[in-house]
Formats: structure tokens, sequence, C-alpha cells
């Protein structure tokens, strides 16, 4: 039943002779949503960044379907439009209005019919609860607005996989569900998606399946409830302990 | 007040036989050095301030050679070299006003390439991702993402270089140009003895000349800085 769609082999990542990512199997199947943890400096946004080649990497493969993306592949403009990636930092083009933002890849990059994109970009704008901030530009948003539409410009691109970056970590609080509400919309429509996050309560809501990076390598794979209840390895144990509290004693 | 007449603020020399039509002239040397500088600096900058931004360590380090040199050099001292070093060593005739636009030009280019060097740096790195995950190739990512963020940033400091090159060209009287400052001066000579107090009325005039001459541009600039904030 499983359709895989993105493989990665052996994949090793290494700036000079420091080696970030080693030996990184991994299989997505079309419609799963695959949820990476891990603590700061482990290489997880490495990871999603060595998927559509924004990162040249050393050894192993990465393909979509049967294309391999390398950094140097002739088609890797093509294969890039098949993936969508929202970043962290708010990456919209501060010169163009929302609509302008949304519309420039599919006009210029694929072209589309302007009238024929825009009317999808404003049904995306819609869904989004956005439609009204079209014609704003991207200094009149807030960051949860902002973000909304960097996931809409990308879905425009009609992307077979999407990638988030740790998409709410520069958001103010009150601003991440209103992002987040809209990536378990994505998931619920059978959107094909792996998301780097530190928001646990999030990853176990909208994973299918949960990997854990430690130390460059993917020490833990497992589905959301089987990762949050019982981790099979000590690694993943002593993670999740970070965001367990305790208190040793208190006073009354 | 009763004695108060334009001779006594010395602007009576301004309206004697062609005295302001030559002042015009001597702007209009002024304007014609400054803005045929302008014409070459801008295009050539734009070009020096891109390969600025190239990898080539050699070619970085030549184009940073010659922007410090032509920083670190006082514009007339630039202007001496190339006037008199070029008659005497080089034994090539060339006229102040064409010494002035070579070193207009190469002092306004040099400081155009920085200007959009500058420019081009400070467009963060994730434009060129967020370009680049979109599918755009380089050229796209060039025409569509960064060069229009670039010129907002450019335009309104490279029109401060404009008039900062109009102000500067008050320094070619040095080498012999006849120019606004040079008229005002023949013409305080001619007068001396007649109107004793032509120098303050003919600098005042030429004052609020450059200040016609810059403060559109000025306005301009800021207008823009305003229009396309980011």
């Amino acid at each position: 039943m499983a359709e895989p769609l993105l493989f990665v082999e052996h994949l090793l990542k290494q700036y000079g002779d420091k080696v970030i990512l080693k030996d990184i199997s991994l299989t997505v199947n079309k419609g799963e949503v695959v949820v990476i943890v891990g603590s700061s400096g482990c290489g997880k946004s490495t990871l999603l960044r060595c998927l559509n080649a924004l990162e040249p990497i050393q050894g192993g493969i990465v393909r979509l379907g049967d294309e391999s993306i390398t950094h140097d592949s002739k088609n890797l403009t093509e294969i890039r439009q098949k993936i969508g990636m929202v970043f962290q930092s708010y990456d919209l083009f501060p010169h163009l209005t929302v609509l302008g933002n949304i519309l420039l890849a599919p006009t210029k990059v694929q072209g589309r019919d302007k009238a024929e994109a825009a009317r999808e970009a404003m049904a995306l704008l819609e869904r989004v609860g956005l439609k009204d901030r079209a014609e704003s530009y991207p200094a009149e948003l807030s960051g949860g607005q902002k973000q909304r539409v960097a996931i809409v410009r990308a879905l425009a691109m009609h992307p077979e996989v999407m990638l988030f970056d740790e998409v709410t970590a520069a958001l103010d609080p009150e601003m991440v569900r209103e992002v987040q509400d809209v990536m378990l919309d994505l998931a619920d429509e059978g959107k094909t998606m792996l998301i780097v996050t530190h928001e646990m309560q999030f990853a176990r809501a909208v994973a299918d399946r949960i990997l854990l990076i430690d130390g460059g390598q993917i020490v833990e794979d497992d589905d959301p409830e089987v990762f949050f209840t019982a981790p099979k390895t000590d690694k993943a144990k002593q993670f999740l302990n970070l965001f367990e509290y305790h208190r040793s004693k208190r006073n009354k | 007040m009763a004695d108060f007449d334009l001779a006594s603020i010395g602007l009576d020399v301004l309206f004697k036989g062609k005295n302001f039509a030559r002042l015009m002239g001597g702007l209009g040397v002024a304007l014609k050095i400054s803005l045929l500088a302008v014409a070459v600096s801008i295009p050539s900058g734009i070009l020096l301030g891109m390969l600025m931004t190239w990898e080539n360590k050699v070619l970085r380090f030549l184009l940073r050679a010659y922007l410090e040199f032509i920083r670190i050099m006082p514009q007339l001292v630039l202007l001496f070299i190339v006037f008199f070093g070029s008659t005497k060593i080089m034994k090539l005739h060339v006229s102040g006003e064409m010494a002035s636009i070579i070193v207009f030009s190469l002092w306004g280019t040099a400081e155009m390439a920085d200007l959009v060097r500058g420019a081009l740096a400070s467009i963060p790195k994730h434009q060129y991702e967020s370009a680049a995950a979109l599918g755009l190739t380089r050229t796209q990512t060039f025409i569509h993402v960064i060069l229009p963020q670039t010129v907002r940033r450019l335009l309104p400091i490279s029109i401060n270089l404009i008039t900062r090159m109009v102000k500067t060209t008050s320094l070619v009287l040095m080498i012999g140009v006849v120019e606004v400052l040079k008229v005002a001066q023949q013409i305080i000579e001619a007068n001396r003895a007649t109107s004793p107090n032509a120098a303050f009325g003919l600098y005042l005039v030429i004052f609020i000349l450059y200040f016609l001459a810059c403060w559109p541009i000025s306005l301009l600039a800021k207008y823009l800085e305003r229009k396309w904030k980011v």
C-alpha cells in the first residue's frame, strides 16, 4: 500500500573535516508526515537542507522518485519545484506583495498563466485565512502571517514533498498555533511532509513517524505513540527527559 | 536702512555687463563636468561593484586597491596628479576640464562600486536560498529577487553621491578650469575699486546656485528612500 517517494541512502554531510551527518538512510512514503527531532546542532536542519540540495553532500544518494538530487545536477531547478520548503527566518521577498511573492515562481519558473495562478493563490490564501492580505507587503504582516504566506508560496508550486525547517521557532508564542494549524490541515489532506521542530506536543499530534537525530545519525525511528511512551533507545529517553520538569521538594 | 542698496552687500556687480550670464556659464561648466563624470561613474561603478562580489581573490585585491587609493587621496591631489602629471610625464596635453572629468569619473566609479558592493552584500543569504528552493535559476534569482532589492537600496545613496560630485567640482578652479567660483573671482578682481563688497554678494549668489542645483537631487533621494523603505 505504501508508495515510497523520497529516498535517502547512506548520506554523508561534512563541513571540511567535521562530519555533520553520517550514513543517514531513510525512505519517506507518499502522504507520510515525518517529524525530525533532536537537540540543537544535531544536524536535523542540515538533513532537511540536503534533501533539496541547498547543501552539497559528500556521499550517498538523495532521490525523489527516480530522480537523484545533487547540488550540481542539471535539472536541479526542476526537482526543486517538486520540493517545497519553508524556513525559520521570514524569507518572503520584501519588494513584492503577498500575491507577488506567491506568483513569482509559478509564472516565471513554471510559465503558468498569471490569471489562473492568481485564482489558485487566492484560494490558498483564503484557506490559511489571509485572503484580505493579498496586496499587503511582507513588512505589514505579523510573523505568523508571514509564515502562512511562505507556506502558500511553496504550495503554489504543487510540490510533491514539503519541508518545514523550524518554521515556528522564531515566532511569538501566540502566533505559533496559527501556523501549526495550517500544517495539521496539510497533513490531514495527505501531503507528504518532513518537519523539523522543537515543539513536542505538535510533533506528537502531526507526525505519522518520528525520527530522532543524535550526533549526525538517526538513533530512533518510531511512530509517535511509541516514541513518546516507550522509546527504545537510551538516547531517546534522555532526549525526552529534557521536556519533563520535576521539582524535588515542594514547600507547602 | 536709508543708505541700503545693492552695492552695500555687493550685489550691484551682478548686473554689470554680462556678469550674471558669465556666472551661469561657470555653473554650466561645473555641472557639465559633474554630470559627464556621473554618466561614466554609474555604469562603470555598477560593473565594478558586481565584480567585487566575485570569489576571485586577485580581482578582489586589485579592485580593493583601486578603491582605497582613490579614497585616501584628496580629490585636489588627484586633480594635480592628472593635470600636471599628464603634461609633464606623459607629454600629453590634457585640458583642465578633461583632467577634471577624468578625476571625477575615477572617483565616482570607485565610490559607486563600493555602494553597489555594499548593497549586494546586504541582501540576506536566505533571500537567495528561498528563491533557490522555489526552483528559480541563478539568473532568475538575480533578476527577480536580488536586483530589485539592490536597486531600492542603491538609488537614494547613489543620488547622494551625485550631489557630492556636483559640490566637489568647486575644486577644479585650482587647475585653471573657469567654473563658477573662478568666474566670481574674476569679477571680484575686476571690480575691486568700484564694488569693494562684491565678494560677499557673489559668494552669496554662488551659495544659492549650488543650493538650487543640489537641493532637488537631495529631495529626490529622500523621497525614494521613504517610498522604498523595506
